[in-house]
């Protein structure tokens, strides 16, 4: 197996998902899978090859500061799941 | 007399310049449609009517004043991952099942501004994650050419609405396949433009660097009237690329004579299905009819894109979803305690399994340790693939070859074997790996009578020459004339 129980868990934390105990024993054969078939990569030689990150050559596009109008406050909040006046409310983040 | 729905954009066009009927009157068709199949096929995740028959009396009154254009007052679905200000856009899944986008995206504003009816939201696979439409919130859409079958993925709603006449065109979105599968499983013609030429601002994000908009229609002209409205730079998404496109209807009519297409030796040893193998053979003799030659070409390193593709798409997913938190929209869990176990809790309730398989895949893929052997790699081997398409370029103007290694399979068949699910994209996924222009066209349908899609591909920005191809082949085949026995 290349996934254990543990890195299942970690993984699982790092992308902030609760799993229920047979969603981790399925995803841990799933993964593990797919993870084997992944290793058919290490065949491809690519000492000196380049990684790309995307098909287009990478800019930075640039424009004046103009000031513009942004999207008004009642707007980006009628989908908040909870809020305080003109704020998204959340629990408390430090202790 | 054929119906209004039935009809293609090009044909409507004519008939509203004519003033044979309106707007409304061709709307109203459609909707009716729309109540007759949609409990058989259920292409959307929301009809919308008010919306669309709104938009359909602004633009009789635009078709009166003589103000309209091309597409004015043809309607039009919408894949439930672009953003529709004021309509709830869902992305299939549960963390948006009731988000209320407060601003267009700019294929929508683009729609709106050329006076299109938008019918509402077509469904897809949960984030675009999936290639079988199985994985959306909202249930499974079905193949209207045989409800048992899948309507193929991401983009299934939008290509079994064109086919079943409940739309007469729409848009989707391509990761790896998602236009170009849905299009040749339910026999419509679809098109993945070149990455950066259809602005992705206000597009639900999946894998940014492989992700484009682009349409879904009934034959190639409808294609080439969507393409001249969709390309063009928008400063709103810094990937668009800024550049002059062509009129696209100017290819339609152009020959082909001289022409060479290749064909990739590696993809004809993965066909499952002789009826593929029959559907290529035909499209090879009609071409060369028409003057094209052919030349056969190796692409070594295709047999690596789907476990490269497997990598670099899950990772960035795993990063673009990090944004479904509970905080500015979307759902969020009742009970937790603290603030990472909220995150933890709504994303568990939020998301489907295939979504959560994706993101522990990529955060796996990204996590320390593991960056250079996974990612790293795939991106090196993504270079490869890019390479490959280079060198084939160099001998042809365009490749041959299916859309998919068999025609659409049945609903369940795949659903729990994650690896089978992800070989049905083999076809497609090296041209999204690259960013190329990659277009399905119905070829000749299987023994069984299902719709099989030939795949022509061009070197990046030539989707006019994929138009001309396009053009050709449909003037002397009868495939994309085919509709479903609904």
């Amino acid at each position: 197996m290349k996934i254990t129980p543990e890195q299942v868990d970690y993984v699982a934390l790092l992308g902030r998902l609760t799993l229920e105990p047979e969603e981790k024993k399925k995803y841990m054969g799933q993964l593990d899978d797919i993870l084997k078939y992944m290793d058919m990569l290490a065949e491809v030689d690519t000492d000196n090859v380049e990684p790309m990150a995307g098909p287009v050559e990478l800019y930075t596009p640039l424009r004046e500061d103009e000031v513009k109008p942004s999207l008004p406050v009642e707007d980006a909040l009628a989908n908040a799941p909870a809020r305080t006046g003109t704020s998204f409310r959340v629990p408390k983040v430090i202790e | 007399m054929s119906e209004l729905y039935e009809k293609t954009a090009w044909e409507l066009a004519e008939i509203l310049r004519k003033k044979q009927a309106s707007s409304a009157e061709i709307t109203q068709s459609v909707l009716g449609r729309i109540k007759a199949v949609e409990d058989k096929v259920r292409s959307y995740v929301t009809v919308n009517p008010d919306l669309a028959l709104e938009m359909a009396k602004e633009a009789d009154v635009r078709l009166a004043s003589g103000s309209a254009g091309p597409l004015t007052g043809i309607p039009i679905a919408v894949k439930d991952n672009m953003c529709v200000r004021g309509h709830r856009t869902t992305c299939a899944s549960g963390v948006l099942a009731n988000f209320v986008p407060p601003y267009d995206a700019t294929v929508v504003r683009l729609l709106r501004e050329a006076g299109m009816v938008i019918l509402g939201s077509a469904n897809m696979d949960e984030f675009a994650m999936g290639s079988s439409t199985e994985t959306s919130h909202w249930g499974t859409t079905r193949n209207p050419w045989d409800l048992e079958l899948i309507p193929g993925g991401s983009s299934g709603g939008s290509a079994a609405a064109v086919a079943a006449g409940e739309a007469i065109v729409s848009l989707g979105s391509d990761t790896g396949g998602s236009i170009r599968l849905p299009a040749a499983f339910c026999g419509v013609t679809g098109i993945k433009p070149t990455y950066g030429a259809v602005s992705r601002y206000g597009l639900v994000a999946y894998a940014s660097s492989l992700d484009q908009i682009g349409p879904i229609t009934r034959d190639v002209p409808d294609m080439a009237l969507l393409l001249n409205l969709l390309c063009g730079h928008d400063p709103g998404d810094s990937t668009s690329v800024p550049r002059e496109y062509p009129d696209f209807t100017d290819f339609l009519d152009l020959p082909i004579k001289g022409m060479t297409l290749g064909l990739p030796r590696e993809f004809f040893g993965k066909l499952e299905s002789p009826d593929v193998e029959r559907a290529i053979a035909e499209a090879r003799s009609v071409f060369e009819r028409l003057g094209v030659k052919f030349v056969e070409l190796s692409l070594p390193y295709l047999d690596y894109g789907i476990a490269a593709y497997y990598i670099i798409a899950p990772s960035e997913a795993s990063s673009n979803l990090a944004r479904y938190d509970g905080v500015k929209y979307g759902h969020r869990a009742e009970n937790f305690s603290g603030m990472i176990d909220m995150y933890c809790q709504t994303r568990a309730e939020g998301f489907g399994p295939e979504v959560k398989r994706r993101i522990m895949l990529g955060t796996y893929a990204l996590s320390s340790g593991y960056y250079d052997a996974y990612y790293l790699k795939a991106a090196k081997v993504r270079t490869l693939i890019t390479k490959d398409f280079k060198r084939a370029f160099e001998e042809c103007d365009a490749i041959l070859c299916p859309t998919a290694p068999s025609p659409a399979f049945k609903i369940g068949e795949k659903i729990d074997d994650p690896i089978q699910m992800y070989l049905t994209d083999v076809f497609t996924i090296p041209v999204n790996m690259a960013g190329l222009p990659g277009m399905a066209i119905p070829g000749r349908f299987s023994e069984g009578g299902l719709p099989v899609g030939l795949q022509l591909i061009a070197p990046h920005f030539e989707e006019a020459r994929l138009v001309q191809l396009g053009a050709a082949y449909q003037k002397e085949t009868d495939f994309h004339l085919k509709r479903p026995p609904l």
